[in-house]
This record gives C-alpha cells, structure tokens and sequence, in this order.
C-alpha cells in the first residue's frame, strides 16, 4: 500500500461518514459530521500539495525538494477557522435545544422526551 | 453651494438631533427650527434670481454608469415647493413644542421630521428622476416613522403601516415609470425630459409610463380609491398630519404631476385619468367629510376632496388651470396648516376631537376661534380669503374643461358639499356651549397660537392681495410647468358678474341649506352599509401573505436536513456530471511512496475510528472520544508528511474543540432515541458513499500525477529575502497572504463575539429555566476543585505561558508562529477555569476576550496601515534579526506584530466560546427571575 492511496482513501471515508452524520436529525450528530467533513477536506487541500516525507517547508538555500508550503498555510488558516466556525454550531445548536428542549436539527418536538415530562 | 446647502442642512439637523436625544427640548427646537430658518433665508435669497429666469443649477457625478447624477435646481416650481416646505416646516416645529407633552422625546420627534423635510427638498429640487425617486422612498419611510411615532399605540402602527403599504406601493410603480420614461427620453436629466414631450408622447411606452407615473402620484395624493390611508395616517401627532398630511407631503403627487406636465400632457388619456381621478376624488371626500365627526378625520377627507381639485386642474390641461392649482396649493396648505394646528389645541383644551360634543367655544377660547373661523372661510371658498379665488378660478376652469355640462355641474357639487362641511366645521366655536371633557378650555400659549396666526394672515393676505404676495411666484411657476412663456394673469376677488361667481354663490348657499337640513340625511346614511377601506384593506393583506406563504411553504420547506441533503446530491451529480463529460479523472504517472508499517497501522485507527463514530453516533461521550482519536491520527500525519505547523495547530485546536465539545454535551442529552427511519439512513448512507468515492478518487488521481509550476515555488524562493523568515508556512500567514489572514482572524473574532450573543442571554427565559433545572437534577462531586488539579494547573500556567512565547518568537523561522502559541496560551488559561472555578479565574484576569478580541484586529489593521506610512502597500512588512540569551538568535519583524494580533484574537475568540460555554449554567443559577414577567 503506498502513502496515497492510504491519503485518498483516508479523505474517502472521512467524507463519507461526515456526509452521513451531517444528514441526521440530532444537532450533535450534526456537528460530528461537519467535523469529519473539515477533517477531509483539511486533508484533501493538503494532498493537493503532494505528500513528501520528512521535507518540511524550512527554508535553506539550495533546497528545491521540498513540500509545498503554499497548501499548508492555506490548510493551518482553514483548521483554525473550523474550530470557529464548530464553536459556533455547537454553541447554536446549545441554545437552540435550551430554548426549545428539543435538539432536533428543525426544532421539531420530540415526541418520546413529552412523554416523560 | 445654496442647493447643497438646502438639501444637506435638513439632514445635519436629524443627525445632529438623533444625537443630541438628551438636551433639552429647547436645543432641540432650536436646531430644527435653525435649520428650517436658514433654508428659507437661504430660498428667500435666491428667490429674485430664479423669479427672474435663472434656475440655480449642481451637477456632481454619482453613478455616471445608470445616468443618475447628483444633479439639483431651484427653477420657479421648486422655489414654490421648497418655500412650502420649509415655511410650513419652521410653524410645525414652533407649534410643536407646545403640542408634545413634557415627557415626550422631541429630539426622536423632530429628528423624524428634519429626516423628513429633507426628503421633501430633495423631491422638489431633484434634477435627475432616479434621484428624485430616492428622495420620493424616503418621504414615505419618514412618514412612516412619523405616523408611528406613538408606538405603543395599536392604531399609530397600523396607520403607519397602511401608508408605508400604500405609498411604498405607488413608490414601485413610479421606479417603473420613471425608468421607462428615461428610456423613452434617452435621458434621465429631468430638464432635459421635459423638453422631449414630443418624443415621449409619441412613444408606444407613453401609456405604461403615464399609468405608472400615475399610480405613484395618485397613491402618494392620496387620489381615490387609495385616499384610505390618509385618515389613518392621522393618528400621527398633530403637528404631522398638519406638516405631512395636508401641507406637504400628500402636494408631492401634485408637485410630480406639475413637473412632468410638459412631457405627459396634452393627450385624451392624460385628461380621462387624471381630470376625471381627481374630480372623483373631490367629490368623495368632501361628501364623505360631510358627515364624519371627529374633526381630524374631516379635516383628512377635505384634505383629500381638495387634492382631487388641484389634481383635476392638472388634468384639464390649460394654462389657466394649471395657475389655479398652483394658487390653490399656495391657499391650501396656509388654512388646511392652520385648521390641523386649531384642531391640536382645541383637542388638547378640551380633550376630545368630536364636533357633537364640541360648541361655543368662541366665548372660552376667543383667538383660537377667531383664527379657526377665518381659515374654516378659506375653506369653505369665502371673500375675502384666497379660498374664495381660488375656488372661482376651479369653477370657471370646470366651464371650459370637456364639452357639456357634467363637468361644471359635478365641480359645483363638490364646491356646496365643501362648504356644507366647512361651515358644519364651524359650529364647534359657535351655538350652545358644549366643551367636551374639560369644563373650561382656554386659549393656550404663544408657541402654539403663533404658528396658526401667521398661516391665517396669510390666507387672508393671499385674498386681499394676492397679486402682490403670491403673483411673481404663481406666474414664474406657472411657466416653469407649462414649459413656456408664462400667460397674463389676474388674481383678483372681483371679476364682475360671470357664471363662476353664481356658482359659487349657488355653492355656497345650497351648502348652507345642506347642512340646515343634514340630520335626516346624516341618519340616513349611518345606516346604510358601506365598505369599511380599513376592514377590506387588513383582508386584502392577509389574503396577499397567506398566498406568499403557501407559495414559499410549496418551493422552500424550512428543514435543514433536507437543505443538505439537496446541497450534498448536487454537490455529487456535478462531481459525477464533470467527470464523465471531461472522461474521467484518469490517473497519472507520478510514482507513489511505500507506505510504513506504521502508516498502515495509523491508516487502520482511522478508519475504525470513523467507522465507530458514524456508528456509536447516539453514544455521544464514546464518539468524541473516538473523534479525537481522528484528530491525533490527522496530527501525526501531518508530522510524517512533512508539515510541523499544521501538526502543532491541529493538535491544539484537537484539545481545545473536544473540551468545547464535552462542555456542549454536558448540558444536551446524553443518548438520544433513533430518528430516522431506515430507509433514510440507507439513502444517506449512499449518498455518502458515494460522494466518499468520489472524492476520495479525486485526491488519488491529483497525487499520483506530476505537479505543475505554482505560485508557490515565487514564496519559498522569496520566504527569507523579503519576509525575513525562514518557515516559508509562517511567512506565508503573516506576510505573502496577511491579508487573508487579516480578514480571518476578522471571521473568528466575529464568530467569537456571535457566541457570547448567542449565549449571554440564555440565563434568562425559556433557557434559562432548562438550566437551572437541568443543574438540579446534576449529581455534583463532593469536591468541586481538587487540591492536586489546583496547584498542577497553577504551576503549570507560566510554564505553558513560556512555552507558549517561545513558540511564538520563533514562528518565523523554526514551526510555531501566532495561532499555534495562541492556542496554547488559552489551553492553559482554560485549565485555570477547569481547576480553580471560574469566579476564582475571572477575578485574575485582567482583559476580558472582547478588548482582546478588537486589540487584536486592530494590531494587525494598524500593523498593516504602517506600511502606508513608509510609501508601501497595505501589509508590506520589514524586519531584522536580534539575539538574546537562552533564545537565541530571533527576528523582530513588523510581521512579528501582526502575528501578536493575530494571536489576541484567537485567544480572544477561544476564551469566549470556552470560557463563557462552561459558565452558562452557573449564571443561569444566579439569575434571578423576574417576579412578574410583562404580560406577553
């Protein structure tokens, strides 16, 4: 098996799994999926750099082989703006569930909680 | 520079006066009252000029693309408009101060009504119809604001509403027109318009440009059958309805129609709908006046009978008329201002606005009666007002407007029903004395007689003497409508003995019969049904939003996981769409590399670890756990493939998003029941396999071919010799793209503030009642801050603090930088949270995340903005290289005071998701509930 099939595949389940639990019906579940999401995409935007063992974007004069540092600050702003932007869902998606005591992702009433109250 | 003048100064006093809310009611007079006087001192000073042939003229370019220039001019016309409205607007204000009552805010009042003013001067010295179209929307919205400015009142709003609807309504249809006339006249310059009459008439855009225009002006005049908005309108203060609702603001329909007369006159369909909209009107309201009791609402629907007239005159077409109109504008607002300021004070002497309980008042409040006499005789068409010559000047034009009789017969109706309702008006000052809720009313101070004073003079002045006060300007408007030399005129009470002065002598005495024998008739009618406008209005609304709302529920259902689902399925049929029509994604010849044992091993946690979450997604403790074990698995993928920076910030991002996410869980359910059903989940499931596939094969086929050359060989071959770095990521961050990073560090400081609005107020209310409940049923430990936790958190601090610099300071060079050193600067604040309580760390703190947040921004923004000072662009940096002990060698670079920016704000924004998350429950304990809470 070589690094990018592991990579590709990797990106390949990730989105799967983050396109699944985002389509459910729980907030939360809805947070973890956007969370594999990210995950894959962070991961994809990186790959578009090429993998390169060992060869960090250091400068030194005279190196040409080297990873391409352009992805990876692309990828480190992104990973900082998905921690925002979960922060945010998560505390909405709080609120909502606070304000309305269901945490279905439409706010629609569950029915087995009105039982119990 | 005395237009800009003009049209700015009304503005800069609402500002000034929105401001300033506080002061005292005499500063606020003041400004308003300043601003309105220089106008017209400023209007005044020009006005021999423009009389004399020379509009004033200002073009500044605006948006030169659309033909809409910031073009203004001050031609006879507008002179005659702008005077009104700003003459009137001086008395309003005077009057208002003795109208509002001490506890009303007249710095909002007023602001409203400069707001207002200026919109009005806007419309009446706009040279460009684009421009007079904005100025146009703004009437209507401070007029909206205006009505409503009782807001607590139910009627206010509604009234406001209707008007906002009605005359927002007419605003569109008038966009149209007015476009569609720029397209007919190749221009939108107004003074270039009006000498393409030809042109435009012609046109086989003529007859939608004139019925659209016409909607616009008739809405706004407040022409039947949109006049209902205009009674309502009258729950505005007095002060409004006098200023707005019969000076000024119902005139700009009129004024629209003088001023395009010349380019939409002179054609049979001009004279249909036009003479015969507005002789209907006239006739309405002024029956409809007839026989209503409070006496604003009579005053409204005379006010609309007598827009009908100077409409109808418009649409006769003539010169002659078009002098009548103008005179009758003039004679209009100085009674019609005068009566509404009468009908404030006798509302507020004796507490109630309806005639049958009102009588002899002339004995109690002797000025307030002389003056309400004498403008009620305007009204009514009396010598020696100039109600009475302008009235003549209607009925001789009525002879000459159409072929038979109908015309003049239907305007001498209108002409006794005016009168009937006039002198009906009246009989509040006279008769038996009956005084409403107030035994004895009196006449009341200056500021509130004053204005009324002026505006009677002048009514009897127009009368006595009209050629000498309003001749000059009556003539010169005169021509400036019609577009030519200006006709002879001849404004006098005596013209000798003609079929007008026995109309009118017919009118006026058959209206005096009229009421005389009103009861029966009065009887009559109240008990006939009649349409209520209000009643048919509030259904036509509710049909029009239920329809909006059956249409938008069929195209739009409000779902979130069906909105993803439609954005994921499309999202995949493009993919699979492109891909098939550009054959594939064939793959390239680029040679992979082996992966390690380890790798693999790596590669399978992943996988299982995905896989567990998707499955324990109901166990939600277990699937954050198995959440970060992803993140750890990403991280070390990062260290093999080469990316230090990105290990080190995913890593900390990792801690801090699951402590967000535990902190989160704690107070949503633990283990929800299951809610899809089957066949859905197996629907998501394929979709999201195969948008997996598909991605997943388009990352394989990018990396197994070669690359291509990038931008971003130009920022490693540039990272040390003009950043002065040698972490070619961190030099990208903060100097090559700065200006990304600037507008994200902007996204996250918003989405931190966001948080703290989303969760400041969940202490109280619906939420915070599930909180305090919720902290109730929460088995708590016995020992809430552990003695170990405490004191390794608080020894750990400056050592994570030192850490934290240390990364920082080498950023540039070695992996680190702003956002990782950010991030671990709040991990170790948070642990002092987490072990100490958060009252115990929140004492300590010196900076809230707020300041932090803006210090933040503003760093980087002014760190920026330094490079423009030396002559370079925005975000240039410059930089050198120090050395200090036990560091080492370092660089100090402008950049390195961007990252520090950058580094507030995360902290900024990381400590307000985290810190205030973990303290909402505990606030909501602390909240006390409000012991009755406001009725709903």
């Amino acid at each position: 098996m070589s690094l990018e099939f592991l990579i590709a595949s990797a990106i390949g389940v990730l989105t799967a799994g983050g396109i699944y639990l985002a389509l459910r019906a729980r907030t939360f579940q809805v947070v973890l999926g956007l969370t594999l999401l990210s995950y894959a995409v962070n991961l994809f935007l990186f790959a578009v750099g090429r993998l390169m063992v060992d060869r960090p974007p250091l400068y030194a004069p005279g190196v040409t082989d080297h990873a391409d540092p352009l992805p990876q600050a692309l990828v480190l702003t992104a990973i900082v703006i998905t921690f925002g932007m979960t922060a945010l869902v998560v505390i909405l998606s709080l609120r909502s569930f606070l304000e309305s005591g269901s945490d279905q992702v439409d706010g629609i009433a569950d029915p087995t909680r009105d039982e119990a109250e | 520079m005395i237009l800009t003048t003009l049209t700015t100064l009304p503005f800069l006093a609402a500002l000034l006066l929105a401001l300033c809310g506080r002061a005292s009611r005499g500063v606020h007079i003041g400004i308003a009252g300043a601003a309105s006087a220089v106008g017209l001192g400023l209007l005044l000073h020009a006005a021999p000029g423009v009389l004399a042939g020379t509009p004033l003229t200002l073009r500044i370019g605006w948006v030169p693309a659309i033909d809409l220039d910031f073009s203004l001019w001050l031609d006879p016309l507008g002179l005659l408009f702008a005077g009104l409205i700003l003459g009137i607007g001086l008395l309003v204000v005077i009057y208002a101060q003795g109208y509002l009552a001490k506890d009303e805010p007249t710095g909002r009042f007023l602001s409203f009504l400069m707001l207002f003013q200026g919109a009005m001067v806007g419309i009446a010295l706009s040279n460009n119809v684009l421009l007079m179209l904005v100025f146009w929307e703004l009437t209507s919205l401070s007029s909206f604001l205006l009505i409503g400015f009782w807001r607590d009142r139910a009627d206010a709003r509604q009234g406001a509403r209707m008007a906002l609807a009605v005359t927002g309504g007419g605003g569109l249809a008038l966009i149209g027109g007015l476009l569609l006339l720029g397209q007919a006249a190749g221009t939108y310059d107004l003074a270039t318009i009006l000498t393409r009459g030809d042109l435009v008439r012609a046109s086989p855009l003529y007859p939608a440009i004139l019925v659209l225009v016409l909607l616009g002006a008739f809405t706004k005049s407040a022409q039947f059958p949109f006049h209902f908005w205009l009674p309502h309108a009258m729950a505005a203060p007095t002060p409004v309805s006098a200023y707005l609702h019969s000076a000024t603001m119902v005139k700009a329909g009129v004024f629209l129609l003088a001023r395009l007369w010349p380019v939409l006159s002179g054609t049979d369909l001009w004279f249909d709908l036009v003479a015969t909209t507005g002789l209907a009107t006239m006739l309405f309201g002024a029956a409809v006046a007839l026989f209503r009791n409070d006496l604003k609402a009579i005053l409204a629907y005379s006010t609309i009978s007598q827009l009908g007239l100077m409409v109808m005159l418009l649409g006769f077409g003539t010169a002659a008329a078009v002098t009548a109109a103008l005179f009758h504008i003039l004679n209009h607002a100085a009674f019609k201002a005068a009566l509404f300021m009468n009908a404030g004070i006798v509302d507020h002497k004796t507490g109630t606005r309806d005639i049958t309980r009102l009588g002899g008042l002339a004995r109690l409040m002797p000025i307030t009666a002389t003056l309400g006499t004498l403008a009620v005789a305007a009204m009514a068409g009396l010598p020696p007002l100039g109600g009475f010559i302008s009235k003549e000047m209607m009925l001789e034009e009525s002879l000459h407007a159409g072929d038979g009789w109908l015309v003049p017969l239907l305007a001498t109706l209108a002409a006794l029903l005016s009168a009937a309702y006039s002198l009906r008006y009246a009989t509040q000052y006279f008769g038996a004395r009956r005084t409403g809720e107030i035994a004895a009313p009196h006449d009341p101070g200056l500021a509130m007689i004053g204005p009324s004073v002026g505006l009677v003079i002048i009514a009897l002045v127009l009368g006595m003497l009209p050629m000498t006060i309003a001749g000059p300007l009556v003539r010169a408007a005169t021509g400036a409508v019609i577009g030519g030399a200006p006709p002879g005129l001849d404004l006098a009470l005596w013209h000798g003995i003609n079929p007008a002065l026995g109309m009118s002598i017919v009118a006026v005495a058959a209206g005096a019969l009229l009421l005389w024998r009103r009861p029966p008739i009065a009887r009559w009618v109240a008990d006939q049904r009649r349409p209520d406008a209000k009643v048919l209005f509030d259904t036509a609304m509710a049909a029009v939003v239920g329809v909006t709302r059956r249409v938008s529920l069929a195209v739009h259902k409000p779902s979130l996981q069906r909105y993803l689902f439609m954005l994921f399925a499309v999202a995949v049929a493009c993919g699979i769409d492109g891909a098939l029509t550009t054959g594939g994604l064939p793959v390239g010849t680029r040679p992979t590399q082996a992966a390690s044992p380890i790798a693999i091993v790596a590669w399978f946690a992943l996988v299982i670890a995905t896989g567990t979450v998707v499955i324990a997604q109901r166990r939600r403790f277990l699937a954050l756990v198995f959440i970060s074990v992803i993140g750890l698995v990403m991280a070390l993928a990062f260290i093999r493939l080469s990316a230090p920076d990105l290990a080190l910030t995913q890593i900390a991002v990792e801690v801090v998003t699951i402590l967000l996410m535990l902190l989160a869980l704690h107070l949503l359910p633990k283990i929800p029941p299951r809610l899809s059903d089957t066949p859905r989940r197996v629907r998501d499931a394929v979709l999201g396999i195969a948008a997996g596939i598909g991605t997943g094969w388009a990352a394989w086929a990018i990396m197994t071919r070669e690359t291509r050359t990038s931008v971003s060989s130009w920022h490693w071959a540039h990272s040390y010799s003009g950043g002065g770095g040698k972490n070619v990521v961190n030099v990208t961050l903060v100097d090559f793209r700065a200006f990304d990073t600037l507008g994200e560090i902007i996204v996250l400081g918003i989405a931190g503030l966001a948080i703290y609005a989303l969760l400041e107020p969940a202490a109280r209310g619906a939420a915070g009642r599930r909180l305090r409940e919720w902290r109730a049923d929460m088995p708590h430990s016995p020992e809430r801050h552990p003695m170990m936790f405490v004191m390794a958190t608080r020894l750990l601090l400056p050592l994570a603090l030192l850490v934290g610099i240390y990364i920082f300071l080498r950023g540039h060079n070695q992996p680190g930088g702003g956002f990782i050193a950010a991030l671990v600067f709040a991990i170790a604040i948070l642990l002092q949270y987490l072990a100490s309580g958060f009252d115990w760390t929140d004492d300590r703190r010196k900076i809230g995340e707020h300041p932090l947040i803006a210090m933040g921004v503003l760093i980087a923004a002014a760190t920026g903005l330094g490079s423009l000072a030396f002559g370079k662009p925005f975000l240039t940096s410059s930089f050198g290289h120090f050395t200090l002990p036990l560091v080492g060698e370092f660089e100090l670079a402008t950049a390195t005071l961007f990252d520090t920016g950058v580094a507030c704000v995360v902290v900024g924004a990381v400590m307000m998701a985290l810190a205030q998350l973990s303290h909402v429950a505990q606030r909501a304990a602390k909240y006390r509930e409000p012991d009755a809470e406001p009725p709903r």
